[in-house]
């Protein structure tokens, strides 16, 4: 039982690194929005599974926290601001997805090699996960260097927060209570910073282009 | 009993203050609120040292937070500068106000705002729990966030936008290090009894997993060392100096640099003890001197005055990072006094510059032109605090200059080049920007409101000090840092 359990949370793992490669190519923001969620979600089944195996009730409290957080509350705070922005159905241009997709998978080799020789020291259950997780951060990275508009951004910035999760419970079972607390609220309140800054920002360039954002040089 | 409630009032105080301010921060006696929170942060922080001296270093809630040679002067220093900054800030917020950049609302925010990043840097200095260490880092860096942004000009918003993402970017891998710190504690002391309690990692850290502790450090270092102000990692920091109010830019570069350097500390001294090799040292010093270095180079470039002094701070970031990296008893007391000093001229030439620019309506050195013949005061503040900065005797830059430099002769000596050509770079472009602007003919108009020079002269006074005498305790405390760093 134990056996296949460990088996699902892996499958839960490709599941999140395959999100995490759609939001890359993902050019809507809606869609954008609805694979976080998605990523959230799966990131909660996976917990719940890993404190059911491992018998470690905490794991319940901090699988409610990432559901209220990360799929209701920050989804309806992003289409909030997507509708009030109106830029729900808004298209981003992005030049090169196969070039992307690509660096991508380099990224996520190279992720793997880096996690190896310490996943190998994991006693945890599902050890693979580790460069799953690591894959996840950097892929997030990835998209926020090749996205050139605010929401797509932030929603990057929010999934490499995602990746961390996944790495705290698959490598160690979760942090401390405090600590995954602690997070939680600078998560949020992050997010609501951001989107008060996306209203400043289109006020003051009338878009929320990125690139609208590098005036400051060094003269 | 008595140290918790101490202890207490620390981080009570600015966290009531923020509380206070968010309800009253737009009044015109806000500012005044504003300094008698820091005043009573600062009366705590005193009275937390005289226990200290008094009886050593201490342990409070149950282990969560504690107090050692290391933090302590860091506390003391946080609140000290935290006060005068807040006097600072009255007039120069009056000004500001009566210029209109400052709306009330604005007002408020910027004085709630400020108190609570006061909080969240006693936070991450007292706490003991490397995972709470990581939330205070992240809740000041969105404090500051707000701080920086709060002109709402479109260059604020984009310096703001800026430091958000790089920041967040790079304490978010501080956070993945955080995990693998916490999976190689863990197998040493399982999940319970605070497996990421720094004294309890301290007490085991040879047994901790080498190969993890490595990954991990290298996640801490890029992670933290973003808030630093590394190169190459350093692009938020001098729009933010530069965009920001100015005592925003002086606590910044006085204080927030000097948590996220306190927090790489804490980290080599676990991955030093798990590695038993130099790996954590040797990084330091490449990303040190390749600040120290590079830092000098885009200085040269400059014409606005504060992003000047933000490289500026890179470079004295840089040379301490340099300092800790070669690790020692010599060395590392250099660092902290390095930290120390550089945090009193830092802030007190921001405060000089923030009257400057205030006065001549403009941060473009070329046209901030004869201080001395307006406000005399103004001008010899920048014009001592500037050749302060620079190393020139008998400020105590001089001596944790000295110290660092002879130390890199002897242990490093290819570094040595390096290190005075920056130095005497640095020296020739700040000299030769800030003379003109001190001296000669003058466009200059007065101010409204008189500005606040006190804390300009407390804190090069200090400066002085520490170059001629340190006080028995605090050569006690960084003395026993260093040796708590080790090598």
């Amino acid at each position: 039982m134990t056996q296949i359990l460990a088996q699902f949370v892996n499958l839960l793992g490709a599941l999140l690194l395959m999100l995490a490669f759609a939001m890359i190519s993902q050019r809507r923001i809606l869609s954008l929005i609805n694979l976080f969620t998605l990523q959230g979600l799966t990131l909660v089944v996976s917990t719940v599974v890993v404190g059911y195996v491992t018998l470690q009730p905490h794991l319940y409290l901090s699988a409610a926290l990432t559901f209220v957080l990360k799929v209701v509350l920050i989804p309806f705070l992003l289409h909030r601001i997507i509708d009030r922005l109106k830029i729900r159905w808004d298209v981003e241009t992005l030049i090169n997805i196969p070039t992307t997709m690509l660096i991508g998978i380099g990224v996520v080799i190279f992720a793997f090699n880096l996690a190896t020789p310490i996943a190998l020291l994991s006693t945890s259950l599902a050890r693979g996960t580790l460069g799953i997780a690591l894959g996840c951060v950097l892929l997030s990275f990835l998209m926020m260097i090749t996205r050139a508009k605010a929401v797509p951004q932030v929603i990057g910035f929010l999934a490499m927060e995602n990746g961390l999760f996944f790495a705290a419970t698959s490598a160690t079972y979760g942090m401390p209570m405090v600590v995954e607390l602690g997070i939680a609220l600078d998560v949020l309140i992050g997010v609501l910073i951001l989107g008060v800054f996306m209203f400043q920002i289109r006020e003051q360039f009338d878009s929320l282009d990125i690139r609208h954002l590098e005036k400051l040089k060094d003269q | 009993m008595m140290e918790i409630d101490v202890l207490f009032l620390v981080l009570g105080c600015p966290l009531a203050g923020g509380i206070v301010l968010a309800l009253v921060g737009h009044r015109d006696v806000a500012r005044d609120v504003n300094v008698a929170f820091s005043f009573g942060t600062f009366l705590a922080a005193c009275a937390l040292t005289a226990r200290v001296i008094s009886s050593g270093p201490m342990f409070a809630f149950n282990e969560e937070f504690f107090i050692d040679p290391l933090n302590v002067f860091l506390v003391t220093l946080t609140a000290f500068v935290g006060l005068t900054t807040a006097i600072f800030s009255r007039p120069y917020m009056r000004v500001e106000r009566d210029h209109g950049k400052m709306t009330p609302n604005r007002l408020r925010l910027y004085h709630s705002m400020y108190q609570m990043f006061s909080f969240t840097m006693l936070l991450a200095l007292t706490t003991n729990n490397m995972g709470i260490l990581w939330v205070a880092m992240e809740a000041a860096t969105l404090t500051t966030v707000l701080l920086v942004s709060v002109y709402r000009t479109a260059a604020s918003l984009e310096a703001a936008w800026k430091y958000f993402i790089l920041c967040g970017v790079g304490i978010a891998q501080a956070l993945f290090g955080t995990v693998l710190l916490y999976m190689a504690a863990e197998k040493v002391l399982g999940s319970e009894g605070g497996a990421l309690l720094w004294t309890h990692l301290d007490a085991v850290k040879v047994g901790l997993d080498p190969n993890i502790m490595t990954l991990a450090f290298a996640f801490l270092f890029i992670g933290y060392g973003t808030k630093v102000g590394l190169v190459p990692v350093h692009n938020w920091l001098p729009d933010a100096h530069a965009e920001g109010p100015t005592p925003v830019s002086a606590v910044l570069s006085g204080l927030l640099l000097n948590v996220a350097l306190y927090a790489v500390l804490r980290c080599k001294v676990l991955t030093d003890g798990a590695l038993q090799s130099h790996l954590a040292g040797n990084l330091m010093m490449g990303f040190g001197l390749v600040s120290v270095v590079a830092s000098v180079f885009l200085l040269i470039r400059q014409k606005d005055v504060k992003r000047m002094f933000a490289y500026s701070s890179i470079e004295h970031m840089g040379l301490m990072t340099f300092a800790f990296g070669m690790g020692g008893p010599i060395a590392n007391f250099a660092g902290l006094l390095h930290m120390t000093v550089h945090s009193l001229v830092k802030s007190a030439i921001f405060f000089a510059v923030g009257h400057a620019a205030q006065k001549a309506g403009t941060q473009l050195m070329d046209e901030i032109r004869g201080l001395l013949k307006v406000s005399p005061t103004v001008a010899w503040g920048l014009m001592l605090g500037s050749l302060a900065i620079l190393g020139m005797p008998p400020f105590g830059v001089f001596a944790s200059e000295f110290l660092i430099v002879t130390t890199a002769m002897r242990e490093q000596p290819w570094a040595t080049p390096f290190l005075l050509v920056a130095l005497g770079v640095a020296f020739a472009t700040v000299f030769s920007r800030v003379q003109p602007m001190v001296f000669g003919d003058t466009t200059v108009k007065p101010l409204a409101h008189p500005p606040a020079l006190i804390p300009v002269f407390l804190h090069l006074g200090l400066a002085l000090m520490l170059g001629l005498y340190i006080p028995t305790y605090l050569d006690m405390w960084y003395r026993q840092a260093a040796r708590m760093l080790g090598n």
